[in-house]
């Protein structure tokens, strides 16, 4: 699998191929922890906060909200204690970056958390895990050890008044639980039930206290922002969007993996068909999932020969969205019916049940394409997926009612000859 | 570290004892205290813990759960309604090597349900089975976060990747 950078320098990428990246030394080596030394040493909260502002990071995570200013909204004269959580839940189908970043480079994270909690002003932080993600936790527990060891995290880091503690938690196989507010209730020991917004975690999080969560793609990219100044880091990428992204790709392509690009890379037809090495098997290209499983598929048609810049503006103008960046490519023998039930059985089981739309209406959905497959097609049940799509989306209680209805209705408007295919066979 | 090959440890040892409330070697409950240490509210812990009396109990029994209430001053009903929320959280026996091969959408464009298939036939067991014998589960998930290194499924905590029906044979074969 390819782990690297096209179309510019690696940065967030820089040290993964490095003989024991994951260690301190390795770290330190490549000018770790400097960034943190110079936050610390020469910058105020408000000073960070403003480079970040600065270098138009967007997160990372999915939703692309503006890193700095979700920082700005934590109040600052709150008597309750502060928290910098870090949202590692990935469970996103086709989104597999962020566990790299933390297997080969875990003392980027635990500095770029180390930077947002003095920004906050966070004494206490947590890394939230998938459970499933177990030898990811003890590197990570390995990493927290050494930083602590070196005087880097705890007491008086480097030296100064400054104090913050970082501890992992695992979730236990819960989608819902990367989503902010359920990954919150999960970590105060609950269900992952989602909860009404607002209060913004910002303001009201984790115990009720003002909480920032973020992606650990976000928040690995801190130390870099701080080190050669916002203006710098948005230069990287585009003037609404700065710096670079990873994005996950996979599927029926000939060079899997792990990509950082700058974002606003002019090309998405030359990313899959060059960077990515092509269809796999000599195959056409069929249509492609960019941001995660919870975005439009697109046509190849509204790729080949059509300039998608990759970037948040590029990608809606294209028929989709960046999310979480993870690229699922599918070549000319996919049927798109079929994938579609997929990832509509996944919503299904990773439904909450929170809410009534999103629970009964992913159950729906999945009995009417399980009826269809078994010959039981009916006139109407294009619309009757429809139908059912428009009373989940923007009805339920999180976005996660929304991510389960787009991949029918985009699948259905660009591929309906799929379902026509399913519905009239009998 | 992701595992290619092959040295998978029991998920648990089996658990003769059994009585109202599991009891714990003092290794045990200093790993348990450390996980109450990291919070401000002793509940935050309850995920930790679980996973540590499932390793312990081979699942969530109800001497194990009667211990969770107890450590975490909660009650018994907080304990199942989380426990039967998360998918990694067993309230019924599991086997000792838990296959999991995962069912969503990238790895199966790369042939997953041939794998699923080949473990069934393997194992003489269909998804959702244990073996008679207590040794192996076999079981559907949804994405592990290995799309790009698919098909995969992951057997306790050990990734497997990029899998052909070579290699599943040599994982499968070398349990113990
Ligand atoms: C259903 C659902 C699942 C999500 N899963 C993840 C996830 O696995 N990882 C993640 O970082 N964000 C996930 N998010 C987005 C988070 O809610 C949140 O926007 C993000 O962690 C904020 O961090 P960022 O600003 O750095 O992107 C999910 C959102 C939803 C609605
Ligand atoms: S939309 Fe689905 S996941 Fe979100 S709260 Fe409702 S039931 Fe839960
Ligand atoms: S789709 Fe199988 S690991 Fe992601």
């Amino acid at each position: 699998m390819f782990i690297g950078a096209i179309g510019c320098e690696p940065l967030q990428l820089r040290r993964v191929h490095l003989e024991n990246s994951h260690s301190l030394d390795v770290y330190r080596a490549n000018g770790g922890y400097e960034a943190l030394k110079k936050a610390l040493d020469s910058m105020s909260p408000d000073d960070v906060i403003n480079e970040v502002k600065k270098s138009q990071l967007r997160g990372r995570g999915g939703a692309g909200f503006p890193t700095g200013m979700k920082w700005s909204f934590v109040p600052k004269d709150s008597p309750k204690p502060k928290y910098v959580v870090c949202n590692a839940d990935e469970s996103e189908p086709g989104t597999f970056k962020d566990r790299y970043l933390m297997e080969r480079d875990p003392h980027m994270l635990i500095e770029g958390m180390l930077i947002a909690a003095y920004a906050l002003g966070a004494k206490t932080n947590y890394i939230y895990t998938r459970g499933e993600y177990k030898y990811l936790i003890d590197i990570m527990d390995v990493a927290l050890d050494e930083a602590r060891a070196a005087g880097l995290l705890g007491q008086n880091i480097l030296g100064t008044n400054f104090s913050s503690e970082i501890y992992t938690h695992t979730g236990a196989g819960a989608y819902i639980c990367g989503e902010e507010t359920a990954l919150l209730s999960s970590l105060e020991g609950y269900r992952g039930h989602p909860r009404m917004k607002p209060p913004f975690p910002a303001v009201s999080g984790l115990y009720a206290s003002p909480t920032v969560v973020n992606n650990v793609e976000t928040l690995t990219a801190v130390p870099d922002i701080i080190t050669m100044g916002g203006e710098a880091y948005q230069k990287l990428g585009t003037e609404k969007s700065g710096g670079t992204k990873l994005w996950s790709v996979s599927g029926h392509v000939n060079r899997p993996g792990v990509y950082e690009l700058p974002m606003g890379y002019d090309d998405m037809e030359k990313f899959i068909m060059e960077d990515c090495g092509g269809i796999s098997n000599g195959k056409q290209l069929k249509a492609v999932i960019p941001g995660g499983s919870s975005v439009y598929i697109m046509r190849a048609d509204q790729i080949i020969g059509k300039d998608v810049r990759m970037d948040y503006e590029g990608l809606v103008a294209g028929g989709s969205m960046v999310g979480s960046g993870g690229f699922i490519v599918m070549d000319e023998t996919v049927d798109v019916f079929e994938s579609t039930k997929n990832l509509t059985e996944f919503y299904k089981h990773e439904s909450c049940g929170w809410c009534t739309p999103c629970r009964e209406g992913t159950d729906w959905l999945v009995k009417i394409f399980k009826r269809i497959e078994n010959g039981g097609g009916r006139d109407g049940d294009i619309q009757l997926f429809l139908d059912l799509c428009d009373n989940i989306e923007g009805k339920s209680f999180c976005p996660l009612g929304d991510a389960a209805a787009w991949p029918i209705q985009s699948a259905i408007k660009r591929f309906p000859e799929d379902f026509e295919k399913h519905i009239l066979k009998n | 570290m992701t595992t290619e090959l092959v040295n998978i440890q029991p998920l648990y040892q089996p658990v003769k004892m059994s009585g109202e409330m599991a009891v714990f070697s003092p290794e045990v409950e200093a790993e348990i205290d450390w996980h109450l240490a990291k919070y401000p509210s002793k509940r935050s812990a309850i995920l930790p813990i679980m996973f540590i009396v499932q390793r312990e109990r081979g699942y969530l029994d109800g001497p194990g759960v009667s211990y969770l209430a107890n450590r975490l001053s909660l009650r018994i009903t907080d304990i199942w309604e989380v426990a039967t929320f998360y998918s990694m959280l067993h309230t019924k026996p599991i086997g000792q090597y838990h296959i999991q091969v995962c069912k969503t959408l990238s790895c199966k464009l790369l042939g997953a349900d041939k794998i699923t298939e080949q473990c069934s036939q393997k194992l003489g067991i269909k998804p959702g089975e244990t073996t008679a014998d207590g040794k192996f589960s076999l079981s559907l998930v949804e994405c592990l976060g290995s799309c790009g290194t698919a098909p995969m499924f992951q057997v306790n905590f050990d990734f497997h990747e990029n899998l052909t029906t070579e290699k599943v044979d040599q994982i499968l074969d070398s349990l113990p």
